[in-house]
Parts: structure tokens; sequence; C-alpha cells
């Protein structure tokens, strides 16, 4: 029920509508519920309905923090010992 | 997948999960619930429990929609099916969902009743503008995810002018649930269900945003972290809700910083805001009735408020005795303490609402964790004492 994913917005349409790229399947969805989504915006798609959209800044910090939170640490006490 | 593979990577889950272990107090006992059905459901399918030390435990909370609600309602909308002779149309996994005497809108269905499955509520409305003669009714649930869509549906509907199509509103809120969960007697008084930390909803968290969730890092002193579904956004939020505990320190964290922030989804907010009101109280399968939990559609759209348009015959509903649900939904027990897990109860013939969606904590079990439990039965010295014999 809960189990929304991520799709990429392959172009838009009328009525708020998006068609998005589900794994290689294409669908038309609703984005009435986003506000300013482009194309090649990525968004949680829930029962037909983009949620919101996934900050792709955002998730290479995340990704970034599960690969080198160490190493991200040492760095930055580095950096503070030079200053 | 893009934002899909790249938080599955099995090498950073054991470097994830080594940093828990390596965290983790020696004599400390770390019990974090997991709200959210698809946090369960993640838990499970990736082994998650495999990975953590002993002294990090999992519980499972009332986090899926589709096995907290209550009998009666399943009851109500069984009835606007086969007495009302409306074309029922609601999500896959409401289908099977037993409600009294076993009869589910799956039955329902076979018996002649219209009971159509839809995949959003824009088909349900698409099924009104197909069929302008008959009554259709949508049986709406699900906490603030599912609720904005459903929102957008009764405006369309006004908008369009459309007059055959109405809503049977379940939704439900998540965090006064967190609320009951932590006011139970079990948690305040027994202590027989000891919660260290929460792992915040992801796709709720969306649209709500990680504001209301400051109310019980204060109140109760619960550390939260928000977390993605993908099997490394669990094991990092585990990872930070360990800290957390390790430091004295009870905040809220967002780990899913790539989609949900402080205030959340505002345009989402404002059109439930436009189109529901907050129930008095809301009964929930396992919590009974939690006071402001629950929504109804405003007065505004009576129109299309199934409850106004339709006159349904409230009875009470017996549950099976035998069902664990209600303890299994609080985290009070798990489904290998209920009697008719794995037996009585499977997927295939669902008794309680917790194996019927795959997000209830038993069904995930079921497909996930059961031969888990076999291994552990089977010691080493059990299994060679039986190749002995």
């Amino acid at each position: 029920m809960c189990l929304a994913i991520p799709v990429r917005v392959e172009a838009l349409q009328e009525d708020e509508m998006a068609l998005v790229d589900i794994g290689g399947i294409r669908k038309s969805v609703s984005i009435a519920l986003v506000e300013d989504v482009a194309v090649g915006d990525y968004v949680i798609l829930h029962v037909g309905y983009a949620l919101n959209k996934i900050d792709p800044e955002e998730a290479e910090r995340t990704l970034a923090l599960f690969a080198e939170m160490g190493e991200l640490e040492q760095i930055a006490s580095e950096a503070a010992a030079q200053l | 997948m893009k934002y899909v593979d790249e938080f599955r990577d099995g090498q950073l889950a054991q470097e994830l999960a080594q940093k828990i272990k390596r965290e983790v107090q020696p004599g400390r006992q770390y019990h974090l619930m997991e709200f959210c059905g698809g946090h369960t459901h993640a838990i499970f399918r990736y082994g998650i429990p495999d990975l953590l030390p002993p002294e990090v435990k999992m519980i499972h909370g009332p986090g899926c929609p589709v096995c907290v609600l209550p009998i009666v309602r399943i009851d109500s909308a069984i009835e606007l099916a086969m007495d009302h002779g409306v074309i029922l149309c609601t999500y896959g996994d409401m289908m099977r969902v037993p409600g009294s005497r076993k009869m589910s809108l799956l039955k329902a269905k076979a018996e002649g009743a219209d009971v159509r499955m839809v995949y959003s509520t824009l088909d349900a409305l698409a099924l009104a503008r197909q069929n302008p003669e008959r009554e259709v009714v949508f049986f709406a649930i699900g906490f603030e995810t599912t609720t904005p869509p459903t929102a957008m549906a009764i405006q369309q509907a006004e908008r369009l002018g459309i007059k055959n199509f109405s809503v049977f509103c379940n939704h439900v809120l998540t965090p006064s649930a967190i609320s009951t969960i932590l006011e139970s007697p079990e948690v305040r008084e027994l202590g027989t269900l000891p919660l260290d930390g929460f792992v915040g909803p992801a796709h709720v968290s969306t649209v709500i945003g990680s504001q209301p969730y400051e109310y019980f890092a204060e109140e109760y002193q619960s550390p939260v972290v928000i977390a993605g579904f993908e099997p490394l956004d669990v094991l990092q939020a585990i990872l930070m809700l360990v800290r957390q505990i390790n430091e004295g320190r009870a905040e809220v964290e967002n780990e899913f910083t790539r989609a949900v922030s402080r205030d959340g989804n505002l345009k989402a907010k404002r059109i439930v805001a436009d189109t529901f009101e907050m129930r008095r109280e809301f009964e929930w399968r396992g919590l009974g009735m939690v006071p402001y939990s629950g929504l109804k559609i405003k007065a505004r759209f009576a129109a299309f408020d199934a409850e106004k348009r339709f006159t349904l015959k409230r009875r009470s509903a017996r549950e099976n005795k035998a069902c664990e649900c209600p303890a299994i939904l609080r985290g009070v027990k798990t489904p290998r303490d209920c009697k008719l897990f794995g037996t009585v109860c499977t997927p295939e013939n669902p008794i309680g609402s917790c194996m019927v969606s795959s997000e209830g904590a038993c069904a995930a079990h079921y497909s996930y964790g059961r031969y888990r439990d076999h291994l552990a039965a089977d010691t080493p010295s059990n299994l060679i004492q039986k190749s002995e014999a």
C-alpha cells in the first residue's frame, strides 16, 4: 500500500498529468500534488500520483554518507586542524 | 533503477552493519519501533535482522493501513457493495481482508457484487464517468500518503460535475497513532513494551514533513529518525538511533532528506485541509478508539461522502478470538506468538489483517522470516542429535 517508487518524468501532459518511466514501462500519472515538475525530474510515485520530487543533491549526499562516513569525518577534522 | 539500486548495495549494507555493531554499547538494549509497514516489509525482505547485533531489536508498529482498519468498516464496505448495488472500488490489498463471518470483498464479488480493484483514485473517477447510470463508491483507506490522492478525486469530481461518485473515507493519521503507542499502558505503566526510539515513516513524511515528530522527541524524550524504504536507508537510520541513544539525545533526525523536508509537501497538505476535517475519534484495530486520529469529508463536499449518501447499518463486528493481530499491531506480541500463524492463517488464506497486506508483520514474517525461525530452532547441537538418530 505504501510501497511507492522513484520514477523519472519523461514528458509533461495536459491536465497536470505526466508520462513517467517505471523501470522501462511508461505510464501516465498525476503531478497535480507537486509544484513545478519538469522533464528529467525524479518523483516519488504512489497510487498514481507523484507525492514529491527527489532532490538529486540530497540523494548524492546520503549516498556519500553511507560510503564515506569515516573518511568524511577525517576530512572535516583535518580541515578544522588547518584553520 | 536510479535512486533504487544505489540504496541496495550489499557491500555498503555490511559496512553499515559493522558500524552498528561497533557502536552498540555492551549490556545495553536498543528497542526500536519501525512505525511504517513499508519498513517492516523492507526489514524482512532484505534480512536486516540477520545483520543486526542481538542488542538491537526491531519492533513492528501499527503502520500498515490495511492492518489497522477495524472489521466493522470492512463490513460496511461489503454492505455498500452487496446491499446498495454500487460499483465499489478500492486498492488491491483491501480485497481479501476478512470482515465478519470470513466475508471479504473478493467473496462478495464472487457472489455477484460489483467490486473493482483500482490502482488509483483516477481510475475510480474514470469508472464513474464511464457508468453514469451507476453509483460508484471509492473505499478509501490509508495514511497521509494516500489521503491527498483521495482529496484530489473529490475536488475533481466536484469540478467536473460528476454526480455518481462518492468516497467511503477511512483515512487515518500517523502522529496520533504514535501518541497512542507512547501513551499505552504497555509502554508507560507495565514496561512490557520498551521503546527506545522510532524509525519514522518515509512516504508519509514526504507529505507531512519532519515537523510533526518534534513533539514526540520533546514530550516523550523519544528519538525519531525518518528513513527511506531501501535497506541502506533503514540501516543508516538504525545507526543514527543507536548514536542518539548512546549520547542521551532525543531529537528528530532526517535520513530521507532526498524527499522529506521539515514542512513536507505544502500543496498536498493544503488540498487535504480543504477537503477533510478531523473525526472526534476513530476506531483502530489493535489500538481501539483513538481521539482525533481519522479524517472525514468536510460538509461542503457532503455530496461526495458515501457515509452521508447511503444509510449504513452499524453492526458490532466480531474478531476471531484466536487472532493476535491486535497485540501484534501494538508491538506487544510477534507473529510467532500467534497460534494461527503459518498453520490456519497464511497469505493464501488470511484470518487476520496482518497476514493480508504484504506490509503486515505476519505476511512479511511468513514470506521472508519463517525459515529463519526453523534455523534458530534447529541449533547445531539439535542437528547433530537428529543426524545421529
